[in-house]
């Protein structure tokens, strides 16, 4: 979220698409709810399903899976023919004015570039005309300025265009588009909210982008009650992404070098971020110092300015990451041996099913860290049809070790909205189980002991980890959130008086301002520093004072960067510092500095005139085209999902997301609309959290039992009714379950075609106290988004047929 | 709810049997307060109240938890309730239906206890100690680390990569166990690194 939950009573429009706030997001669409009853905001739904957020909202549009891209673009395309852009925002604020390389061009569905036999673009024109002086060109006039090709790439997008998509009747998609076209004034905000109905698709990270460039010419971005608000899953998903747990990721959103990067000096040289314009800040001018921090808290004083601070240590990338999909294509391949599952019960949320567990098969050690019995861990256990497998054939050994759940464990989870919140222990863990962080130091104890004993391939990561915790076999949470924050490794002195010392040895650091390059600071985390310093746990904070009642709680946990609560919040007021809204303001220049209600996020001293407020950018200003950033496109354009029931309109040769990775094998198990004629959709209900509830007695009762929703219509054409049973398939995998027949889904005309909808929740499987079950992932295909491989979960085709049900 | 249900059963006896009278006159608001004072000391004598986080999703709603026993005591704590937490800004003491009912997964049936192995072929769990599966997880890391670690690609340059092994990171974890097993699973060279935030 660039904004938090308490902000969206701000709010004067709510945009749910791509998401269910009211069913997966229960106590945070109540601010949706506050913002409707206090200010009189209103709510957009727009889903396949006429869900619970669609209930209450006021308007309701239809769509069809996997078209979110096209309905976006087609609200821009009326937002710009009916000139309802927040253009003062639009010209100061965004790259609209920039001019683009000559040879740029979208011709049939693809941008300049592309090689269909690597299914990859040439991105070499993708980017802006630089002038002498090594500043962007900037002339909102010239035909080729991004506002110019943003226009035209758009204007196919007409409401006639959408409907043939989406299947949203014009009328609908009207509305919709007049209601969000509203909000272009600066004294009216709208926010959205979205979650895995927008990043489960090959074009996820497009979907997304295409309503960051909405909110951009709409001038809803650092504005309370805007912004980009991602309901994000998990208790702690935030975290484990800001912390970088995954392949190609440092904490901070730093990146891990891949091999052409075989030095510190070469791996700096892409990461200069040298301003496009005059005077911004570019603030990853101060990458080096956030990674040599990093390395020094990981290696401590094995990380010196002559070994480049144990440059060596990390290890180099080949491809662009070894994401979940890619790793267990390798196991399905036989190329991976051994596998953690933390809390991760990867048999039932990854893709394909069948061969999920040809996969683990292949694996000679799963190791399991989790407080439930999960499915992953029992992936080699026959349970008749839910998991039929022939145990002895299978060759895994299988290590389950049993952990701590949130009410026996210390320690922060970030919330959506970046607030760092610290909770406490109450129970004592059960049986024999540990808490995660002491599963991972006996590991890595035992690891380094063997290492020492034994010696072996290249050690020295292991043996020099910095693991000075006053018990090394159980660090406290304290000790290592102090390491996140950071800290100085030597006595740091005053640059004019070498006598004074400004921070002393050991000492907690303020925040990521004071870190440095040259290894007298530590950091786990940049992002996160400024979290746990000198004043204190600032994570553990409670006060509930919000000046004004604004909805920032500035002093309750605390949320980073540097406890902002609003990302881009410059962008609250206008060229000249003065707020768009006084109604609603959040930061104003007083002539000297900037000030407000939230810490600046800029710096304080940066005159409104001249430094730009997306700070994080060369450019200084927000990207309503991304240069070479993303694989699949500068602009966001329309593709079918690889499973579609009807062919892109726009670009009929292109199946799927042209750029998006297929592995050998796959493209095959991905079938077509003649042999499986119905949109299949997954989704959650309310009920349940994945598959953890299905574990615990009162959601188990409230929801015992696997079932898919269909429309009325299919139903009676397919003699489906509501209670009976169904079998519903995809080219990958079968499954049996309840029909449960709704109005909530109807069908839609796409391009003259009736498409009906099955819905298929997610949350059953062969544990817990539920009836055994399947999921939706028996039938998903085994492709994901072409930026970040998030596995197309949202959009997928099936057959359904009605069948005798099991006696009773 | 309790409270709910007591205020509207009393206020059906009221209208039935005074009829005619103000609620006012009945001091309808001192026999809430009292009723209400009645329930809060016991809580409070008999059980340790500490804040946590609801473990679902990213809302984050502050939860109080109730237990037998004070843990910051050295004392066994069995947790017997778990409620919203009225002071939290975002959910002011509300929960969904997955957050009520939090004290159920504190105690399923279903949690793992101790520390089993499943050998090859096998079609069954065995109960092992602590030291049998973390020795044997470490020795069966080292052989595969060992035989597989790539320090140096085709091209010579040091890389300094684990492929074989990969480990998939827990996104309801805290961030400091998070940080935790950032350092361990990163120390060995590992690069199959993920969490849920992909999926």
């Amino acid at each position: 979220m660039t904004n938090s939950w308490t902000d969206i009573k701000n709010t004067d429009l709510v945009v749910i698409m791509g998401g269910n706030a009211a069913e997966a997001h229960p106590c945070g669409f109540k601010w949706v709810t506050e913002a409707k009853a206090n200010r009189g905001a209103k709510l957009i739904v727009v889903d396949p399903r006429f869900t619970r957020s669609a209930a209450v909202a006021d308007y309701y549009a239809p769509i069809r899976q996997g078209t979110d891209i096209a309905f976006l673009l087609g609200v821009m395309n009326y937002c710009i023919a009916n000139n309802k852009v927040q253009w003062e925002y639009v010209k100061a604020f965004t790259n609209a004015p920039y001019i683009i390389k000559e040879g740029f061009g979208y011709q049939d569905g693809l941008f300049t570039g592309y090689d269909e036999a690597k299914r990859d673009y040439n991105k070499s024109t993708w980017d802006y005309e630089l002038g002498a002086d090594g500043y962007v060109k900037s002339d909102i006039d010239h035909p080729r300025s991004v506002w110019n090709l943003m226009k035209k790439h758009v204007s196919v997008y007409t409401p006639e265009m959408v409907e043939r998509i989406c299947g949203t009747p014009k009328d609908k998609f009207l509305k919709v588009a007049e209601m969000i076209s509203e909000c272009s004034s600066p004294t009216k905000t709208m926010t959205s909210m979205y979650a895995l109905g927008w990043t489960q698709h090959s074009k996820g990270s497009q979907n997304i982008r295409c309503m960051a460039m909405l909110q951009l010419i709409l001038g809803n971005i650092g504005v309370r009650g805007g912004g980009m608000n991602a309901l994000r899953g998990h208790s702690n998903i935030q975290g484990l992404t800001d912390l970088g747990l995954m392949s190609n990721l440092l904490p901070g959103y730093l990146t891990i070098p891949n091999e052409k990067e075989a030095t510190l000096d070469v791996y700096m040289s892409t990461r200069g971020f040298k301003p496009l314009r005059p005077n911004q800040m570019s603030y990853w001018q101060n990458y080096k110092k956030f990674f040599v921090s990093f390395q020094k808290a990981m290696w401590g004083s094995a990380a010196t300015p002559e070994n480049n601070f144990a440059y060596d240590y990390l290890p180099k990338l080949d491809v662009p990451s070894y994401d979940v999909l890619r790793v267990f294509e390798l196991m399905h391949q036989g190329k991976v041996n051994g596998y953690f599952c933390q809390g991760f019960n990867p048999l039932l949320s990854a893709p394909n099913r069948k061969k999920l567990t040809a996969a683990l098969s292949k694996l000679k050690y799963l190791v399991v860290m989790d407080p439930l019995q999960t499915e992953t861990a029992r992936f080699w256990q026959n349970h008749g049809e839910y998991n039929e497998v022939n145990s002895g054939s299978i060759q895994t050994e299988v290590i389950e070790l049993p952990t701590t759940c949130f009410a026996e464990d210390e320690g922060s989870l970030t919330n959506s909205g970046r607030w760092l919140q610290w909770h406490w222990a109450g129970g004592t863990p059960p049986g024999e189980a540990k808490h995660d962080s002491w599963i991972m130091s006996q590991i890595h104890l035992r690891l380094k002991a063997l290492y020492q004993k034994e010696g072996g391939a290249f050690s020295d990561p292991i043996l020099k980890l910095d693991w000075r915790y006053k018990d090394p076999g159980s660090p406290t949470s304290e000790e290592l959130a102090k390491e996140v924050n950071g800290y100085a490794t030597e006595d740091i002195t005053d640059p004019n008086d070498a006598t004074k010392v400004v921070l002393a040895k050991g000492k907690q650091v303020v925040s990521f301002a004071v870190l440095r390059d040259d290894g007298k600071t530590a950091c786990g985390c940049w992002i996160y520093s400024g979290s746990f310093n000198e004043a204190g746990n600032n994570m553990a904070r409670r006060s509930t004072n919000d000046p004004d009642s604004t909805g920032a709680y500035p002093t309750w946990a605390w949320s980073w960067p540097v406890n902002r609560r609003i990302l881009y919040n410059r962008a609250s007021a206008d060229i000249n510092g003065k707020p768009w809204d006084d109604s609603r303001k959040l930061l104003w220049w007083d002539g000297s500095k900037w000030t407000g209600y939230d810490v600046p996020d800029i710096l304080p001293t940066a005159k409104p005139d001249v430094v730009g407020p997306f700070i994080m950018n060369p450019e200084g200003t927000a990207r309503l085209f991304t240069r070479g950033l993303m694989r699949d496109g500068p602009f966001p354009a329309h593709y079918e999902p690889f499973e579609a029931p009807v062919v892109n309109v726009l670009a009929p040769k292109i199946r799927g997301n042209p750029v998006a990775r297929v592995f050998k094998g796959d493209m095959e198990q991905f079938g077509d609309a003649k042999e499986f004629p119905y949109a299949a959709t997954s989704y959650r209900l309310t009920e349940h959290f994945h598959f953890w509830t299905k574990h615990a007695h009162n959601p188990a009762v409230m929801q015992p039992e696997f079932f898919v929703e269909i429309g009325e219509e299919l139903a009676k054409q397919k003699g489906i009714t509501g209670g009976g049973w169904v079998r519903v398939w995809s080219k990958r995998g079968s499954v049996k379950a309840k029909a449960v027949v709704t109005k909530r889904i109807k069908p839609l005309q796409c391009d003259g075609k009736t498409v009906h909808i099955v819905g298929i929740p997610l949350h059953w499987g062969f544990m817990g106290e539920t009836k055994k079950g399947f999921g939706p992932n028996s039938l998903t295909p085994y492709v994901g988004d072409a930026n970040i491989e998030t596995p197309e979960y949202k959009a997928f085709l099936v057959d359904i047929e009605s069948i005798t049900g099991p006696t009773a | 709810m309790n409270m709910e249900l007591s205020r509207r059963q009393f206020m059906k006896g009221a209208s039935a049997g005074i009829a005619g009278t103000t609620l006012g006159a009945l001091g309808f608001g001192d026999i809430e307060a009292a009723y209400a004072s009645s329930i809060r000391p016991w809580k409070l004598a008999n059980l340790t109240e500490t804040r946590n986080t609801c473990t679902y999703c990213s809302v984050a709603c502050g939860i109080i938890m109730y237990s037998k026993g004070d843990l910051k005591k050295g004392e066994k704590a069995d947790i017997v309730h778990i409620e919203g937490d009225p002071d939290h800004p975002t959910n002011r003491g509300t929960l969904c239906p997955k957050g009520a009912a939090l004290l159920d997964i504190v105690h399923a049936k279903t949690r793992t206890l101790y520390p089993q192995i499943r050998k090859p072929g096998s079609d069954k769990f065995e109960r092992v100690s602590w030291d049998v599966a973390l020795d044997r997880v470490a020795r069966l890391m080292k052989d595969d680390r060992d035989k597989n670690f790539i320090a140096k690609n085709g091209d010579g340059v040091t890389v300094n990569r684990w492929l074989t092994t990969g480990f998939l990171a827990a996104s309801a974890t805290t961030n400091e166990t998070a940080w935790a097993t950032y350092k361990v699973v990163r120390s060995t060279g590992i690069l199959a690194f993920d969490n849920q935030a992909r999926v």
